[in-house]
This record gives structure tokens, sequence and C-alpha cells, in this order.
């Protein structure tokens, strides 16, 4: 997760709280799901951006997961994340990110 | 009757760099940070045999093909070609010395100075270039140290010591800082690299190319222009393209695929006869991932400047070309949506469809085509792969083939990832060699070459941005033209 985003989930935490806060990823494969999910969860496991060290314990999930896609429009879904659906390795990624949820 | 335009001849280089991994964007902040970075760095670089030994680093240059690199198992660092030749069909390697030479030789303002080991070394280096080759002058070490000291820039790193030294052009000028000038430097003398090389195979004479259009990504300019300038004709005057104007498509990692579209086009309006697009190495890249390489014990590979060139012209001019298809050319419209779906409509299937092909009509596709195994240990995850994924994906969606044939579709119409992680020289084009040589032999009709670009990187847009384009085996365009 670059800086940036380090960044701006850091500064929502502090400045909303993390009740109610939700982390939706969207990477399209495995590893990267899992580092994303490690980083709002554990913290940065790079050291190098604003979480490191900062063990958010964010819920997180990924768009491809069955409990986000049935909560959405349909055509939509089909539309942004349709394609990633077909070619990306679904239950990997699902598996990477409840890990580190759970 | 218009010209048929062509890609004539493909030219690559890797100049291996590093000792400017320091000075690559990435290195520099960090280093800033820690400065426990920097040995660490130095310890987790790789000798010359070994890059030139690289697997990645021989397709790159044209020694083995794509498909021989699929079938070298991982990691390919450790797995590496014996007896590898630096000189490939399509490209070539050469040594830090030839770099700071081509650097020094391209240096018309005296921004840069090196030392005479360093000048001889790299005069040895570069005993087959042809041009300028006595600009490529030392200075003794203690002149070097009060250049140094009396000057502000960056110390140039040679084999363990300071063998050279770069100043800055203007105090008050963030655009002339030595560290843009050495970006700039560096760009322009792999690009000019390139375009020697590509002259060399070609029948025709520097005087001949009457268009030059660079793709790199520098911005050269001063402070009221911050990258408003260009590199185009820099580069053409040091090999001797005197009949040559130029300028500078700058389009993020999609540059080089507007620019061939554009050099296309020049051609069939018959603007110029010979167009040149051409793309110097990114330094600011250089070690761009390297903490991630240094936490999973992985080299730090992003150590060589890449550089490309492409000669344009009429079909047949020059030897046997490929044609290129400027009616199946492909863009992402600002009011595409940039959904992958969307990207991938526009920029693949929109094209076809135009023409009444179909996606299994494309014998080969050439997208990003970014090494994994520089990119996986960031998790960025293996560019190339997940990009195949989802053209079978939309093969799947338009009903040309089944669920089950996205894995035939991927290993058929795909390959690896080889090309360093440079921007614009990702973008497709490190294919266009191998094409040609397959189009040359006969075993390749038909290419797609697919260029993304994240403009959003500046800020001026959270638009994305992409163009493609098709390039045939003659025979194939007149078959059916």
């Amino acid at each position: 997760m670059d800086l940036e985003d380090q960044a701006n989930v850091n500064r929502l935490a502090e400045t909303s709280g993390t009740d109610g806060m939700v982390v939706l990823l969207g990477q399209p494969d495995a590893n990267s799901a899992g580092l994303f999910a490690e980083t709002v969860t554990r913290g940065d496991p790079t050291w190098a951006g604003p979480l490191a060290g900062v063990p958010l314990g964010l819920p997180v999930y990924h768009v491809l997961e069955p409990e986000i896609k049935e909560q959405m429009d349909g055509d939509l879904y089909d539309e942004h994340v349709g394609l990633m659906e077909l070619s990306a390795d679904v239950d990997e990624i699902i598996e990477w990110v409840a890990v580190y949820r759970d | 009757m218009s010209p048929t335009p062509a890609i004539l001849h493909a030219s690559y280089a890797l100049a291996h760099a590093p000792d400017l991994v320091r000075h690559g964007s990435k290195p520099v902040r960090e280093i800033a940070r820690d400065p426990s970075f920097l040995p660490r760095i130095a310890g987790s670089l790789r000798p010359w045999d070994e890059v030139v030994a690289y697997p990645p680093n021989q397709v790159f240059i044209g020694n083995l093909a794509p498909e021989d690199l699929a079938s070298i198992p991982r990691p390919w660092y450790e797995n590496r070609i014996d007896s590898a030749a630096t000189d490939g069909p399509f490209g070539r390697m050469v040594t830090q010395a030839a770099l700071y030479g081509l650097m020094k030789l391209c240096d018309d303002f005296d921004l840069m100075a090196i030392d005479g080991d360093l000048a001889e070394q790299a005069g040895a280096d570069l005993v087959d270039f042809d041009h300028r080759m006595d600009r490529i002058t030392g200075v003794d070490p203690a002149e070097l140290r009060t250049v140094a000291e009396e000057s502000d820039g960056l110390d140039l790193h040679h084999e363990g010591r300071r063998a050279g030294f770069i100043r800055t052009a203007h105090d008050q000028d963030e655009a002339l800082a030595a560290s843009v000038l050495l970006e700039n430097l560096a760009g322009k003398a792999t690009a000019v690299l390139a375009l020697s090389d590509l002259l060399r195979r070609s029948r025709l004479g520097a005087g001949e190319i009457d268009y030059l259009l660079n793709c790199g990504e520098e911005a050269v300019g001063d402070r009221y222009q911050r990258g408003g300038g260009s590199l185009s004709k820099a580069v053409g005057e040091v090999v001797g393209c005197v009949n040559a104007t130029g300028s500078d498509v700058k389009a993020f990692c999609s540059a080089p695929v507007h620019a061939l579209i554009a050099a296309g086009a020049m051609v069939a309006a018959g603007v110029y006869r010979y167009v040149v697009v051409l793309g110097g190495g990114s330094q600011a890249k250089l070690g761009m991932k390297f903490g991630a390489h240094l936490r999973n014990g992985v080299p730090v590979m992003e150590d060589c400047l890449a550089s490309m060139a492409f000669l344009v012209g009429p079909a047949g001019a020059d030897g046997d070309g490929m044609e290129l298809r400027l009616d199946l050319a492909g863009k992402h419209p600002i009011g595409a949506g940039s959904s992958p779906k969307a990207v991938y409509e526009s920029l693949v299937v929109e094209p076809l469809v135009r023409a009444g092909l179909s996606m299994t009509d494309i014998d080969k596709y050439a997208v990003e085509m970014h090494n994994p195994e520089i990119t996986e240990p960031g998790g960025s995850g293996d560019v190339p792969r997940m990009n195949y994924r989802t053209l079978a994906a939309m093969a799947v969606l338009r009903r040309e083939i089944g669920r089950g044939d996205m894995d035939p579709f991927v290993a058929e119409r795909g390959m690896p990832g080889f090309a360093p992680t440079q921007g614009h020289i990702p973008a497709g084009v490190p294919y266009l060699g191998h094409a040609l040589e397959a189009m040359r032999r006969g075993s390749l009709d038909r290419a797609m070459i697919v260029a993304k670009g994240s403009l959003f990187l500046g800020r001026m847009t959270q638009l994305v941005d992409g163009v493609s384009l098709v390039v045939e085996r003659p025979e194939v365009t007149r078959r059916h033209g």
C-alpha cells in the first residue's frame, strides 16, 4: 500500500475513529491483497509508511468476496468487477485477506 | 498512392548502472532518512557478468525468445544463462564505464567530469562506437576533487571510488539541479546508443532520417518550462542525423505507442519518409523497489538503464519490416470510463470489431512487459500475467473462447514479462524486436501492442490512458488488404 493511501487511512482513523470503518480492497492478486490487508490490520509490514507499527485492526474485505458482491448492484458490479472476477484467483485472494481479518 | 507505414528495424540497449542506483528517486529519499541503506544497497547489487547472464536481460536484447523464458525456472537471477553474450540480434548490453563514456560524449555543457582511469575504461568498452569518441576525456583525481569541493552537484561513483562529478547548472533553478541533469543526460546517452545501433542495423545513413520522436519520460527544460523541452534533436545530433528535426511525445508509459502511431501517420501522409521513435532510460527509476528486494533477500535488480529505438518508414523500403495497421489503432477515449472492462473494450476489442476481426485473430498480445521478478517482492504481482488473464476474460465475456480455454489463451497469445521497470520501456514495445524477427521467419502473422499510462500520477486528472497498435506480416496485409 503506497504511503499516500496509508496516510489517508491513518488520518481517517485518527479523526473519525475506527468504529464503523471498513476497508474494501480491489487488488487483482493474492499477494498484494494480503499485503494490503496486513497493512490495515497489523500495520505496514514494510516499515516504510505511516502505518508502520500502527495495528489499526480494521475489518478488511476484498470486493470479490460474496458478502460484498451481494450488497452491490449487479449491473454495476459486472461493469466494474466482472472482468476481475473472471480473471483473478478469487479463492486465493479471499483466503489471504481472511488470514489478516480473522 | 500513400505509402504503407512499417516498422523496419528495432534496437534495444541495457546499460549497467549499479553506481547510479543510489541516485534513483526512491534510494535518494530512503538513504537520506536512513544512511544504513547505502551499504545494504551496494551489497545487494549484481556484478556485470550476472547482469549479462540474467535471462530476462537476454530476452530484452533478443538472444532468447520470450517463450524460452517461460521454461526457465524461477528465480531467474539464480538460473543464469551460461556463456551469455552482450550482443543480440536487436539489442546489446554495455558496462557502466561505457555508460559514463556515453554520458560524457553527450555532455554539451561541460556539466560532467570523470577521472582519467574511467575515461580510459569507457573508451575501451565503447570501441565499436563511432561518434564523438574524442570527447571522452578524463581529469586527474586532484582536479576532480577540486571541482567536487568547489561546485554544487553530485559525486559519480565507479567500482567503489568517486570517479566523476556532475554539477548543478543554475543555483536557483530546480530544473537545472545536478540530480535532474543526471536524469536527462542518462536518458540522452542511452537513447543515443539505441539510435546509433538502430542505424547500424539499417542500410540508411543518419542523414536520411527526417524526424525523431522521443518518448522518454525525462523532464527537460528550465524553471520557466519544466519538462517543456525536447531530447529528440539532442539525441539525433550526436549520431549525425543532420537532416532530422524532432519533438517529444509525453504520455507516461503509453508514450511509445502514441509515438509509433504518430510516426506511422507521418509516413502514411507523406510528410516524412523515415521517422525514428526513440526513448532513453529512466535514471529516476533505478532501485525503485530496492526496499522490497532487500526485505526479501533478493538482489536489487533495477540496476540497468534500458533504451530503445524503432525505424518507421514505407513498407519494404529497407528490408522486410512489419506493417503498421493504422486502421487498427486503438485508443482509450476520455469518456470511456476507467473500469478494466471499459479500458480493454476500447483498447483491444473496438479496433478489432471495427475491422471484422476477433480477439483470437491476434497471434500475440504485448502488454506491460514488467519483469515479475522485480515487481512481485513489492506486492505489485505479476503484471503481464494479470493483464493476459484480463484479456482472456474479455474473450470469455465475448464468447470467443470458453472459460476452460483461458489458460491456453494466456499461454499461446501471451508471454512472461522480461522488461526492466522503466515506465515507458515495458509498455508492450519490448516485444517489437521479437515480433520483427518472428515475422521475418514467417512464424508470426499479427501482434497487438497494448500500452497503458497512469495519467493520474501528475495530479492533473484522475484519468488513465491507453493506446494500442497492430503490426502485421506484409504478406498477411496483402492477402487481406
